[in-house]
């Protein structure tokens, strides 16, 4: 990596504060010494980088570095607020840096640099934020981004829950890449890189207040080395994203509405895990509007589905890659699925957030 | 998964479509009009829809989406006193996830709770004394709902809620009883009804016994069916099965989970705790005789109806909604002049548009039968189906 402009000239480093007391306090976001003590602590000594460490309102880059990478740059923002904060399979830490980046590496994007806002209700455990801390600096290093800015933030006692993360990133596009999700054409084969649902199921188990214990791990990951092996031998995939919030239906819908396509899927190409079927079952719950963290929906000419998918089959995050489906013109806009049962049912947006039936 | 991938075992589907549309060519009816069967409970819907079985059977069955979502047959001024409950001082609400959107006159509990209101979900009205327990500074109502499914355990929680001597602990009853509704349909002069698919878990509390007049006097068959979608289809067949032989009886497709008798336990809470109102307040239906339960007056100290004061004023559904028409089988969802364009499951109007479980929100999520069916058999021309989209584009426009 090519060093900054801004630290051509060698200054002595700086000493670092410590916060020696246990349980944020507003004075921590009054922009005066313990503010300052807590960013050096907390995030600065987890995050250490030449960007970072001078702590200038803004980071600074070369933009020929950046155009090595390609020539279209990709920025995204994403906020984190999930509760629990620490649920098996990640936290919100690990959440907030693989969101960013695979917000980043679905447009073909090379993810390299990510900023992290932290809104910290008074009273958190110093530990606690720590904790979080190193582990975005863990998934950052593993995903091969910097964290290059920030911003801390302390609010009153129940004016947050615990922690709120923003992440923003930047990335560059390499060159010849145009996914959109208005490129879908008839004939297009979709695919999954593998069990759906499972953080959705895992948050809500992790919450406590359905007295269902599952075993089940949140699949949060990031997926950028995935989307650079398929991308590097079909640089022709039409559209890549992740199926995060609303699930697979969601965004089938959005590709079906913006290519003016349909798009029929199978059930039972559709890869579950019998767990998270089992807790669907239960709650009345449709495992296709599941959030996923680790999950991309791929859509791919016909003549490239067999190597895309048993690239995807050989990467360790896409193992249970599947064909679920493909994109037809019968009625455009529209997502159906044929049922286990051999009927077909159509498969909307999710009205409102999805609510368990009571009987 | 075991004991559930069983009962959704397409071949033995086939067999069984197979032999319903052998039995429908038996059947004199199925050759002048469509024979309607009703699936009364809103289980069944959601079961036939997911699993898309009506576009499976033969056209010459009507499947009619009956009263059975508790959700959706809330009124609306329930809803309002409901809200009127939850924002009282220094209280917490609790209901059922279901009915945090339906809407009441002004808004529903999830706006309520947005105002800030202390509304919260619960899984099963023993969480909700638990948070009683837990928090002694606070009244915790609890919003009981359903039919005889979710009745016995409530009585429960309130017999609980006595021998513990929780204080803090009240229900807001709106339990209501499918067989006075079951009848009250069958009574209505524009009834068009050929047999019943009988609900299943109310069944399990209740046993068969109670629908033997269905059969008597008025001469169609019901069969109490299970929710995975052989159960229905198989339901379906027997019903079919009993009109092509000219019986109308009272059969228990469902037998692994429902006893003939019914749950005895069950009843005896429920007979404890409750006793039938003169009359309840449907949406979509009107008033029915009978159909609802309040809290003896041994309980007065945990009926919030009683403890507190809620407006109980009579909120009239929207002029528009068609929703018992629809209830009837007498219109399906999308010939209501509303379907679409006022109503949605965004924006509920009608009951029906509430609950996944209703009629019209299936329909409007899950898609028009027909239309899938004869999509199926590429009966419809691509010019057709632009035609279908453009008139629903100008729907949504309306």
């Amino acid at each position: 990596m090519n060093k900054p402009a801004n630290i051509n000239v060698p200054k002595p480093p700086r000493k670092r504060g410590k916060v020696s007391i246990k349980k944020v306090s507003l004075a921590h976001g009054g922009g005066g010494k313990a503010m300052r003590d807590l960013i050096d602590d907390v995030f600065v000594s987890q995050f250490d980088n030449p960007y970072l460490s001078p702590l200038e309102d803004q980071a600074r880059f070369e933009l020929t570095d950046l155009a090595k990478h390609g020539d279209q740059l990709a920025f995204t923002t994403d906020s984190y607020v999930v509760d629990p904060l620490f649920f098996p399979g990640g936290d919100i830490g690990k959440l907030a840096i693989c969101g960013t980046v695979n917000d980043l590496a679905v447009g073909g994007a090379t993810p390299l640099y990510l900023t992290c806002s932290v809104i910290i209700e008074e009273g958190v455990e110093i530990e606690m934020l720590r904790t979080i801390a190193a582990s975005m600096a863990k998934e950052a290093a593993s995903a091969g981004v910097k964290i290059v800015t920030g911003d801390t933030k302390v609010v009153n006692k129940g004016c947050c829950d615990k922690i709120f993360i923003n992440t923003a990133g930047i990335g560059v596009i390499r060159t010849g890449y145009n996914l959109s999700s208005g490129n879908a054409v008839p004939g297009d084969v979709i695919l999954v890189n593998g069990l759906l649902g499972d953080h959705g199921a895992t948050i809500l188990a992790a919450r406590g207040d359905m007295a269902l214990d599952a075993p089940i791990e949140s699949d949060c990951a990031s997926l950028h080395g995935l989307i650079k092996t398929i991308l590097d031998i079909c640089p022709d995939i039409r559209f890549i994203r992740d199926a995060t919030r609303g699930g697979l239906a969601t965004v089938l819908n959005e590709i079906a509405q913006a290519s003016g396509v349909s798009i029929e899927i199978e059930e039972d190409k559709t890869p579950l895990r019998t767990e998270v079927k089992g807790f669907c079952e239960i709650l009345g719950l449709d495992p296709l509007y599941l959030a996923n963290e680790g999950k991309i929906v791929v859509v791919v000419p016909a003549e490239h589905a067999d190597e895309v998918l048993s690239a995807m089959q050989g990467h360790a995050l896409g193992t249970g890659a599947a064909a679920i489906g493909a994109v037809g013109d019968w009625d455009a806009g529209r997502v159906t699925m044929r049922t286990v049962f051999g009927g077909r049912r159509i498969v909307d947006m999710l009205v409102g957030e999805q609510l368990p039936r009571i009987c | 998964m075991k004991y559930v991938d069983e009962f959704r075992d397409p071949e033995k589907a086939k067999m069984l479509l197979k032999e319903i549309n052998e039995l429908v060519e038996q059947i004199d009816i199925c050759k002048t009009r469509p024979l309607a069967i009703m699936e009364v409970c809103g289980g069944h819907t959601h079961s036939i829809f997911r699993y898309g079985l009506e576009g499976m059977l033969p056209k010459q069955i009507e499947l009619i989406h009956g009263p059975g979502c508790p959700v959706c047959v809330l009124p609306m001024g329930r809803v309002d006193d409901c809200i009127a409950l939850a924002e009282m001082p220094d209280t917490i609400f609790t209901t059922f996830g279901d009915a945090m959107r339906v809407p009441g006159s002004k808004k529903s509990l999830l706006q309520a709770k947005a105002d800030g209101a202390d509304v919260r979900m619960v899984y099963s009205p023993l969480d909700a004394l638990d948070l009683a327990r837990k928090n002694p500074d606070k009244e915790v109502v609890f919003f009981g709902l359903g039919f005889e499914t979710t009745m016995p355990s409530t009585a429960f929680t309130v017999l609980q809620a006595k021998e513990d001597g929780i204080k803090n602990f009240s229900l807001f009853c709106n339990h209501i009883t499918i067989i006075p509704t079951v009848k009250a349909i069958l009574d209505s002069p524009d009834m068009q009804i050929d047999g019943f698919l009988g609900p299943g878990h109310v069944s399990m509390v209740i046993g068969i016994e109670p629908y033997e007049f269905i059969a008597d006097h008025y001469n169609r068959p019901l069969v109490v069916a299970g929710f995975e979608p052989l159960d229905v289809l198989h339901s379906i067949w027997m019903v079919l099965k009993q009109i092509a032989e000219g019986r109308s009886e009272i059969e228990n497709q469902y037998s692994r989970i429902v006893p003939d008798e019914g749950n005895d336990e069950a009843l005896a809470a429920v007979a404890e705790v409750f006793e039938l109102r003169e009359f309840f307040e449907w949406r979509g239906l009107g008033s029915i005789d009978h159909s609802g339960v309040r809290m003896r007056k041994e309980f007065i100290d945990f009926d919030a109806e009683r403890k507190f004061v809620v407006p109980d004023i009579k909120i009239a559904d929207p002029k528009a909604c068609q929703c018992g028409e629809v209830l009837k089988g007498v219109i399906k969802p999308f010939a209501c002049k509303v379907f679409g364009k006022a109503c949605t499951p965004e924006t509920p109007l009608g009951a029906l548009m509430v609950s996944s479980e209703g009629a019209c929100a299936a329909y409007y999520q899950y898609g028009d039968p027909d239309r899938l069916r004869e999509l199926e058999k590429g009966e419809l021309e691509k010019g057709e189906l632009e035609k279908g989209e453009l008139e629903k584009g100008e729907l949504e426009k309306a």
